[in-house]
């Protein structure tokens, strides 16, 4: 799960982690009273569920409480695109009103769960505000890296060879020191998968602060950490996303006109693999799972066909806990409710297949039945053409 | 022979008293696996299904020689399951379980690291030696006996594979899913070795998925030292970068992780790489006649 900026920041700032003075405006004349409080000088930074943000326009500069509240009217609403977010854009609804730093340096400081080490590794870079990727690509040499021992978390001396790298020194190296044990602390006790601060600053004054923080979140440990849980905003989600995970399906838009429902993650994006090619486009992923129930199936559907898209579809599933019978009678269910408005080819294999078809068979409906995946896809990419 | 469960598998079930256990166990016992024991703290003493339940991993060892284990436990609670079996000196562990937590994974991998026991999954749909064992929810009925290994990170499309390979007429010797998820017991590198010394075992089929480098890394390792002719594919070679398509662990982030670059690997390997899933059996025909 992604949070915002600001959220990010009220889970660092509780672990000793150093942040500029800032809060949310989502209407002009908040942002104006915030920069009455800490300005006159702010920085308004849109809050979105994406990186690149200065790029499009999405991070201004004001020296006044009044420019704080005229440029705040001309960010909020607007739609906001950066390098991350798509042609489509999105809607910016709340501005981060923070207190505008002399900025000496700017540094990287980022950590992720290195999984052939089985460790979260710790990365700081002399070379911030720039993605680290493109660090990596191009200055290797550049990233210093520190990984966490499971019954030892971080060290002290860990922290410090990192600072030491980035060249710091004094009262600043003390800060900085401080400041990575902080952020693995937060990393670690929130389970996040990602923690990033990009750029870390070093002020005028000395000071280390992190003018920018992005954590992501595993999704699996998030029954254990409501506080988290209850930041998630659906509104920079896809509606048909967020539909989906209501009913514990795995949904995913993607570019192309051909739908797709699979039981199984593996077998949903070989089944994406095999529409492309075969001529096709796939509209997206859709992963019923293992304990699923007719009436999810019968969601899953309307899911699928409620993208406007999708000109044809393919229902591929390979029983195994699954019983084709079941999704058979979820998706008779769904296209008497809804109608079969698109081509719909379906293949089902595995636990009680005969069954399945017969369900099929009896409805009535125009379903095209396939034997094997290959004939499925050929099928169903002939149905999208043939529509054109 | 077969790789790591037998006809002397002799398996006890950590949550053998919740409906997935239950389910499952039953079917397991229907393919003939021996299912010893079962493990329920506070239900030790009682049966249920015919095994008898016992209060802790340690005695159900003691009491029936319980050699591997299945464990269906809430996702919260499995990464203890596991090390319990460890603990217990249990020889393969089998966690079925979808849903632990990154951390948990590490804190167990840090665990196993002084143990001898063999960790398959989580997120696994388990393993299956045909006509010998099976521990886990795959279906019994597509797999045939013979002499081809399936690896895979997935669950139905594993049963995609073995239905392609016993459709021609190729038998498995062992078929096993290696886990979703991002950290993992055994990996595609620790069954190559394990196939490597199986009489038994003539091929081997190894489905990957985006995401992570165990593809990447067992491509090194068959060009050095693995002469069975392999058959490969990678899943999500449409996927989009950034997010994660239903495993946990199948997400292409910053840029690595993909399917090309999975493929060009193996291919470099001498993998016989199919493109389509639907060539997996076709692929393997062609490698054992070339």
């Amino acid at each position: 799960m992604k949070i915002h900026e600001f959220q990010a920041k009220s889970i660092l700032s509780r672990f000793g982690v150093q942040v500029p003075r800032g809060e949310v405006a989502d209407a002009p004349s908040k942002a104006r009273e915030i920069a009455e409080r800490i300005g006159p000088r702010v920085v308004l930074k849109a809050q979105i569920h994406a990186g690149g943000r200065g790029k499009g326009g999405g991070i201004r500069v004001a020296s006044s409480p009044g420019e704080a509240e005229d440029i705040a009217r001309r960010m909020l609403g607007m739609t906001l695109v950066t390098p991350q977010t798509g042609p489509e854009g999105k809607e910016v609804r709340r501005l981060l009103v923070e207190e505008a730093l002399e900025i000496r340096r700017e540094l990287y400081l980022g950590i992720v769960i290195d999984r052939a080490r089985e460790a979260a590794v710790i990365m700081a870079s002399t070379e911030g505000g720039v993605e680290i990727e493109k660090v990596a690509a191009e200055k290797p040499d550049l990233i210093f890296k520190e990984y966490v021992g499971q019954t030892t978390g971080l060290l002290g001396f860990q922290a410090r060879r990192l600072a030491f790298k980035l060249g710091l020194e004094g009262d600043t190296l003390k800060q900085a020191v401080k400041f990575i044990g902080g952020l693995y602390r937060a990393f670690e006790a929130s389970d996040a998968s990602l923690a990033e601060i990009n750029p870390l600053v070093v002020t005028g004054q000395g000071s280390v602060l992190a003018l920018d923080a992005k954590m992501n979140f595993d999704d699996n440990a998030l029954p254990r950490h409501l506080d988290i849980n209850a930041m998630r905003d659906l509104g920079e989600e896809s509606p048909l996303e967020v539909e989906a995970s209501k009913s514990n399906l795995n949904y995913i838009k993607l570019d192309g006109d051909v739908g797709c429902m699979v039981n199984g993650a593996g077998l949903a994006m070989a089944t994406m693999d095999i529409i492309k090619y075969s001529g096709g486009a796939p509209a997206n992923f859709l992963d019923i799972g293992g304990g699923v129930s007719e009436t999810a199936v019968t969601n899953a559907f309307k899911i699928l066909v409620s993208d406007k898209d999708v000109k044809a579809a393919l229902i591929n599933i390979f029983g195994g806990i699954v019983r084709c019978d079941m999704v058979a009678g979820g998706i008779v269910k769904a296209a008497r409710e809804i109608g079969l408005k698109i081509p719909m080819v379906v293949r089902l294999e595995g636990t009680n297949v005969d069954v399945g078809k017969r369900i099929l068979e009896e409805s009535g409906l125009a379903f095209v039945s396939a034997p094997d995946m290959k004939t499925a896809a050929e099928k169903v990419v002939a149905l999208v053409k043939g529509g054109n | 022979m077969s790789i790591l469960v037998h006809e002397n598998t002799r398996v006890v079930v950590q949550g053998i008293t919740g409906t997935e256990g239950t389910f499952h166990v039953q079917r397991m016992k229907e393919y003939g696996a021996k299912v010893v024991a079962g493990v329920t703290p506070g239900k030790g003493g009682t049966a249920h299904l015919g095994v008898p339940v016992f209060n802790t991993v340690e005695e159900a060892v003691a009491r029936t020689g319980a050699n591997a284990s299945a464990i269906f436990v809430p996702p919260f609670f499995a990464a203890e399951a596991v090390m319990e079996a460890a603990d217990a000196g249990v020889g393969v562990i089998v966690c079925i379980t979808e849903g632990i937590p990154t951390f948990d994974m590490i804190k167990v991998k840090a665990y196993l690291k002084g143990h001898a026991s063999a960790l398959i999954g989580p997120n696994t749909p388990g393993i299956i030696s045909p006509g010998k064992c099976k521990i886990g929810i795959m279906p019994g009925h597509i797999c045939k006996r013979g002499t081809i290994g399936i690896i895979s990170r997935s669950g139905t499309l594993t049963y995609e594979a073995i239905q392609q390979a016993t459709k021609l007429g190729y038998g498995q010797s062992t078929a096993v899913g290696m886990g979703g998820d991002p950290i993992i017991g055994l990996k595609f590198i620790d069954f190559l070795k394990l196939f490597k010394e199986d009489d038994e075992t003539e091929a081997v089929i190894l489905i990957g998925e985006i995401g992570g480098t165990a593809e990447e890394e067992a491509a090194e390792y068959i060009q050095k030292d693995f002469k069975k002719p392999v058959v490969g594919f990678i899943a999500g070679q449409t996927a989009p970068p950034g997010r994660r398509m239903g495993h946990a662990g199948a997400i292409i982030a910053g840029g690595k992780g993909t399917a090309a670059e999975k493929i060009e690997a193996l291919k470099k390997a001498g993998v016989h790489v199919a493109i389509s899933p639907a060539d997996i059996g076709l692929m393997l025909k062609k490698a054992l006649k070339s």
